[in-house]
């Protein structure tokens, strides 16, 4: 007898010969004692009693349910060996870096919360842990698999000890912070951060969500995740003006930074409104000292999850223009439901040159794969 | 066109959906209320394996607040993106007239009938006291 | 940028108070005797998203020599009125009184400002109308104030914030919507934050840039919510209009939006159409500023994207600093569209502005 799902067999395409780097993949725990070997035996106590505490009403829950299950996976991700989608090398190998020749993944860990902690020390060991954890499970096994550096923002003096503790390791590719953090990641609190990660090669990596305690709206909490989602764009759109106006760009002139998971197709209208508004009360912030869409774009790379789908799908390349064809960098955000496929997310024919660098070339550039 | 024997009867019961492939291609066969319909096994947006997807009734509101269940069953939910399709026309929730997936018919015959031929049957073996899925493709 | 044509309609243009003391004939018995014990008659209230002296507050050609910009009748008529040749003014009054925490003395102090722009400014000038100033936090008392100022059909719409204390779709704000409905007013909402919640949800950044350019972000999360909610499923004939939002991060908005809808639709499924759909029919965004790009090309293209040459409504934002001189048009725009939108959207938008005034 048929069995009752029938696999579909990988399709051949361009991706899969072109060498495709994937800028942001998720891997996940089987259970949640997995971290427990790179836990000092007080944190392991800690966690197992209070757990990890940040700044939202629902303990374990995302504030904003996903309308799938295990918090928004897509449904036919979970390996049939058991555990959660992106918690299995060889399902994640089948499904996606064989699947599509992934040459180079970057991996961001959605887990631990090292950064929104609230007790910090325990989020420095978090840290830690999940830093541990994704070159020991995942890179050792899998090189094609690199890492983001977790740090907590809350404590630079900790973030920077542990970028120093990865510097020249091959299996970290970036520091990864959440943008909703306590207050605007272009703070001066925050800088010394972009120093270090800057100063050892690292790219920051800006994945959204985060707990940061902050209305996820100017206007507070709304009530449907219908609007959390889209949301991100905007917590976006705050921090490229953060970083930029708060003059982080200007201090850390090396600095390079990777927004991931926001789309990008609202990048252009941002850089024009800064630019505009710039021009207009600049001696408020004479320290940024060239026009906004300057630093953006020698400075911010975009990912291209969840990929915007515009009514007339040749807009898009109007939109990658815009931005610049070299800040552009695909991303399928395994396992997640909204996930893109590299074969279909694009939905007009990019020139074979775009088509490599949005694919690999530019992602090889900033990270510095082979 | 020929006549593809995909199943028994009895494989599919009502509210599950059987993946199986024909001439090549992966059709979903799904038994609503001991109907049969077939949709390929291919999200139209992109790319998912469609019928993966949750089966489930429609949910709609004649205003803001007023939930309502109707048509249970009736709707698939892709497994990626979450969009909607009427599983007895392959039309989308969100864009009807645009967007569906592919629907192939799907019959239920008695094994004498098929038996007169002419029918594909890779998979399943064929008896007269039997009744049987068949895909026209 | 190009000036535009004589007999337009300038959908926001700002009077400012001079002081809250020009309030106190306009004040009952108790509200004067409060606001004089408390001192607010020797203030303005100015809210922080508008500092009087920053530069995008007031244009130095369009500042008076003493008090606020759009302070002075006299320099707004000759200005924003005589010099564009304008037909219609719409006055959007931004005043603290709008977000006070008191829901009282918010009604109160918004009964006050009403009363005082008809009298000492729509008598004084025909071709001026107001938004009808409320108490933003308190539904209750915003929609009685609607009622009372609603037969004065030089009202024409009635004034919110981008950010408020709560998102503006959410159902405790509907008695607003349901009275403004009645009487065909549109809502108008204006850049500007209560400031009951950090201007973006990554915190409180340093600078009035900051707040300035997250305006627009302001924008798209209450129209999330204004969608989502259902607002304009429950009130089908409203109209919202979007006042000093920018307009270029529209387009890429309205994909998001869409896309979103259609995977997770069933979260609010009293949706039966796209949300850049019912925002198409329902929401107008005012051209200044227009954060337009730097070249006429892409401009051309967010036309064509934003997809209805309906939505857009001429303002010149008097007396804000956006453009120099009378340059109130961006380069670019379509010749079609010119007569739309200083004239026939705005005619469209605020019906009380076609028919006679009644008093
Ligand atoms: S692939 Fe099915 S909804 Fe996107």
């Amino acid at each position: 007898m048929t069995s009752m799902v029938v696999e579909r067999a990988p399709e051949a395409s361009i991706e899969t010969k072109l060498g495709f780097v994937d800028c942001d993949i998720h891997p996940y725990m089987k259970a949640p004692g997995e971290l427990d070997p790179f836990l000092s035996a007080r944190w392991r106590e800690h966690r197992r009693t209070i757990g990890s505490r940040g700044r939202q009403g629902l303990a374990y829950t995302a504030a904003y349910p996903r309308m799938s299950p295990a918090n928004g996976m897509r449904l036919d991700g979970w390996p049939p060996g058991g555990g959660v989608p992106g918690s299995d090398l060889a399902f994640m190998r089948e499904q996606l870096l064989d699947q599509f020749g992934v040459t180079g993944g970057i991996m961001l860990p959605l887990l631990g919360r090292a950064s929104d902690e609230r007790n910090v020390e325990f989020g420095v060991a978090m840290a830690r842990a999940v830093n541990d954890w994704m070159a020991h499970c995942w890179s050792d096994p899998e090189p094609r698999l690199r890492g983001s550096i977790q740090v907590t923002a809350e404590d630079p003096a900790a973030a920077i000890a542990e970028i120093e503790h990865r510097a020249g390791d091959r299996r970290f590719a970036q520091v990864q912070l959440p943008p909703r953090g306590l207050e605007p990641l272009g703070r001066r609190r925050y800088w010394p951060i972009f120093e270090a990660a800057a100063a050892n090669g690292f790219p920051v990596a800006l994945h959204l969500g985060g707990s940061s305690g902050h209305a996820s709206t100017g206007s507070g909490w709304p009530s449907f995740y219908h609007e959390e989602h889209p949301s991100y764009v905007q917590s976006m759109e705050a921090l490229v003006t953060s970083l930029v106006i708060e003059g982080v760009f200007e201090h850390v002139p090396t600095l390079k930074v990777v927004l991931v998971e926001g789309g990008f197709a609202w990048l252009p209208a941002l850089t024009w409104r800064l630019d505009k508004h710039w021009e207009r009360l600049r001696a408020e912030v004479p320290h940024v000292k060239r026009p906004p869409s300057e630093y953006i774009h020698e400075h911010i790379w975009v990912t291209t999850q969840p990929i915007e789908e515009p009514e007339r799908p040749q807009d898009l390349m109007h939109t990658f223009e815009w931005i610049g064809w070299d800040q552009v960098m695909f991303s399928t955000d395994y396992p997640h439901w909204d996930q893109d496929d590299p074969r279909f997310a694009i939905k007009v024919n990019l020139p074979a040159d775009k088509k490599r660098m949005l694919f690999r070339d530019n992602a090889r550039a900033l990270y510095g794969f082979a | 066109m020929a006549r593809h024997v995909v199943a028994t009867l009895d494989e599919i019961a009502p509210g599950t959906c059987k993946i199986v492939t024909v001439a090549g291609r992966e059709i979903g066969i799904f038994n609503v209320a001991s109907q049969f319909y077939g949709l390929i096994n291919r999200c139209p947006h992109g790319g998912a394996p469609l019928c993966r997807g949750r089966i489930h009734g429609r949910m709609e509101a004649a205003a803001p607040g007023q939930y309502r269940l109707t048509r249970p069953g009736e709707m698939l939910r892709c497994p990626w993106h979450g969009w909607e399709f009427d599983i007895r026309t392959g039309q989308s929730w969100c864009d009807p007239d645009n967007v569906r997936v592919r629907s192939y018919a799907v019959s239920v015959e008695p094994g004498e009938t098929l038996a007169k031929g002419p029918f594909v049957a890779d998979t399943v073996s064929v008896t007269v006291d039997q009744h049987y899925i068949v895909v026209d493709l | 940028m190009t000036s535009p044509a004589a007999g337009a309609i300038d959908c926001d243009v700002h009077a400012a108070l001079p002081g809250t003391h020009v309030l106190l004939p306009y004040l009952d018995d108790y509200w004067r005797e409060h606001v004089v014990m408390r001192g607010l008659d020797h203030d303005n209230l100015n809210t922080s998203n508008y500092p009087p002296g920053a530069p995008i507050s007031g244009r130095p050609d369009w500042r008076p020599a003493k008090g606020d910009p759009g302070s002075d009748l006299g320099l707004l008529r000759k200005q924003a009125l005589d010099g564009f040749g304008t037909r219609f003014a719409i006055l959007n009054v931004i005043h603290g009184a709008q977000i006070m925490f008191s829901e009282d003395l918010s009604a109160a102090l918004c009964r006050a400002i009403n009363d005082w722009i008809a009298a000492e400014w729509l008598d004084r000038d025909p071709r001026l109308r107001a938004s009808i100033v409320v108490p933003i936090h308190s539904p209750e008392l915003a929609a009685q104030e609607i009622e009372r100022k609603a037969e004065d059909r030089r009202f024409v719409q009635v004034l919110m914030l981008a950010m408020a204390e709560m998102p503006l779709g959410r159902r405790a704000n509907w008695p607003i919507y349901r009275a403004a409905q009645r009487h065909d007013l549109p809502i108008g909402i204006h850049a500007g934050s209560a400031y009951r919640h950090p201007p973006t949800s990554i915190g409180w950044p340093s600078y009035l840039l900051e707040d300035y350019v997250a305006q627009s972000a302001g924008f798209a999360t209450t129209l999330s919510s204004l969608v989502a909610e259902g607002v304009f499923v429950e009130f089908p004939s409203l109209r919202v209009v979007l006042l000093e939002s920018g307009v270029t991060w529209l387009p890429a908005y309205l994909w998001r939006l869409n896309k979103t809808w259609r995977g997770i639709r069933a979260e609010v499924p009293w949706l039966d159409r796209a949300p850049a759909d019912y925002i198409r029919e329902h929401v107008r965004l005012t051209i200044q500023p227009f954060d337009q790009p730097p070249e006429q090309r892409q401009l051309e293209r967010i036309i064509e994207q934003i997809g209805s040459d309906e939505m857009l409504l001429f303002s010149t934002d008097y007396p804000h600093w956006h453009f120099d001189g009378t340059d109130a048009i961006p380069d670019g725009m379509p010749a079609h569209l010119m007569r739309k939108l200083l004239v026939d959207n705005p005619l469209k938008t605020y019906s009380r502005l076609s028919k006679e005034p009644v008093r």
